[in-house]
């Protein structure tokens, strides 16, 4: 079986994977990082968007051989000790979910999203760009001034 | 998806030795449809030969009017890159609109043109500006590159190194999108070259191809109202869940129109 190194949230991890497995897989089953979601299976849904090397990717459509020497960042990586990330604290905020199983993969999206467009984003970028996350229970309303409240704080973060 | 031998070799030429090698090898690049597909089992390669390590397989070059783009170059690049926004505008768009952003920073321009999707979109840009695909074995031309559904002219262990294109003197693609996927249910990319309009149609049929009919109609006026005059023919359109046979057809000609209008 091959042998995969990577970065998951800062730290260094070794495994030997089936080459078959996904990223998704990986992180959840061998890392127990269960905060990835696994929605559609088929890179639809973006339940779980997770970052490699900063860019968002969808975990269920990558091997986690591909993954090799990349850095890997998941929703648990996010927050500091107690201190949820601002994005994440938007969604609280703005009660940017009802069930949650897209939260995770949404809030990896949005970073990404403000990492490529700035802290200032309208609603019609906001909608455009999360074309790639699928959410059941809100209608997004609430997701997008979520991501944008979000965006607005980690500019305005000291 | 059934398990296989993985290789990620770190030149072209170790890479094509892998497949030769393998019983049922295949390269992969982004993996965008390749991975579902193994999911699927639609595909259970022996070995899987993963192009990310190829460092010559990256990167976008300009030599005068021509912009080579590296086969494993992503969408989010080609659309995020300054060279071809400023000599290919409409192709920068066309990336810019595939799938999703997440899509975009894994699929790549050559595993995209390889796996000849009916519905893809940069098979129609191919066609239209008359690129050249260049593999390790040579130089294919872009108009005999597209052979049929999900098939190509590359032989088994030829590899696309890059996609060279000149710059057009106007170009523009229109595509009506699946509102879930974002692929073409018809995609138009009309180029104005030194040769006269061409256009590439994906989506519409079983492969993408050249728009001769619509093509000769504009050479000869370019307006709106040309297009109108077309007859396009209805049996050969892919007909499904989202759209028609006569309804693609439709498409076609009003994708058309819009490329037209975005040209003037």
């Amino acid at each position: 079986m091959p042998t995969v190194k990577m970065k998951v949230n800062g730290k260094p991890v070794t495994a030997e994977v089936e080459a078959r497995t996904l990223l998704v897989q990986f992180l959840r089953e061998n890392l127990r990082l269960t905060g990835t979601h696994v929605g559609c299976d088929t890179s639809q849904c973006g339940a779980c968007v997770v970052h490699v090397n900063g860019k968002s990717v969808k975990a269920c459509s990558m091997l986690a051989v591909m993954a090799e020497g990349c850095e890997v960042t998941t929703i648990e990586g996010l927050a500091t000790g107690n201190t949820l990330h601002p994005m994440q604290q938007a969604f609280m905020d703005n009660h940017g979910l009802q069930c949650g199983f897209c939260t995770p993969g949404m809030v990896m999206t949005a970073l990404d999203i403000v990492n490529r467009n700035g802290n200032e984003l309208d609603e019609a970028t906001v909608r455009k760009e999360l074309e790639g996350n699928i959410c059941r229970c809100t209608g997004y309303h609430n997701i997008v001034k979520s991501v944008r409240a979000g965006a607005k704080a980690m500019g305005s973060k000291p | 998806m059934y398990d296989f031998n993985y290789h990620k070799p770190g030149s072209v030429d170790d890479a094509i030795k892998a497949l030769r090698k393998a019983s049922d090898g295949k390269f992969v690049a982004g993996g965008m449809t390749m991975l579902p597909t193994m999911k699927h089992r639609l595909a259970s390669p022996s070995d899987v030969i993963d192009l990310g390590g190829i460092k010559e397989l990256l990167g976008i070059t300009v030599k005068g009017d021509t912009i080579t783009i590296g086969a494993m170059t992503t969408h989010a690049a080609v659309a995020a890159s300054k060279d071809v926004q400023r000599l290919l505008p409409a192709l920068a768009k066309l990336a810019g609109n595939i799938g999703d952003p997440a899509v975009r920073n894994r699929g790549t321009i050559g595993g995209s043109i390889a796996n000849n999707d009916p519905a893809a979109d940069y098979p129609a840009a191919v066609i239209a500006l008359g690129a050249t695909i260049n593999t390790s074995k040579g130089e294919i031309d872009g108009d005999e590159f597209f052979t049929g559904m999900f098939e190509t002219a590359l032989a088994e262990d030829e590899l696309i190194i890059s996609v060279s294109f000149t710059k057009p003197k106007a170009a523009a693609y229109m595509k009506f999108e699946n509102p879930a996927s974002r692929y073409a249910i018809v995609g138009v990319f009309l180029a104005k070259t030194n040769d006269g309009v061409r256009i590439g149609i994906t989506g519409a049929t079983p492969c993408a191809h050249r728009g001769m009919r619509l093509e000769e109609a504009l050479n000869k006026e370019f307006s709106t109202a040309a297009v109108d005059k077309v007859i396009m023919p209805v049996d050969k359109m892919n007909a499904d869940i989202h759209a028609s046979a006569e309804y693609r057809a439709h498409l076609v000609k009003v994708m058309t129109q819009r490329a037209v209008e975005a040209c003037k």
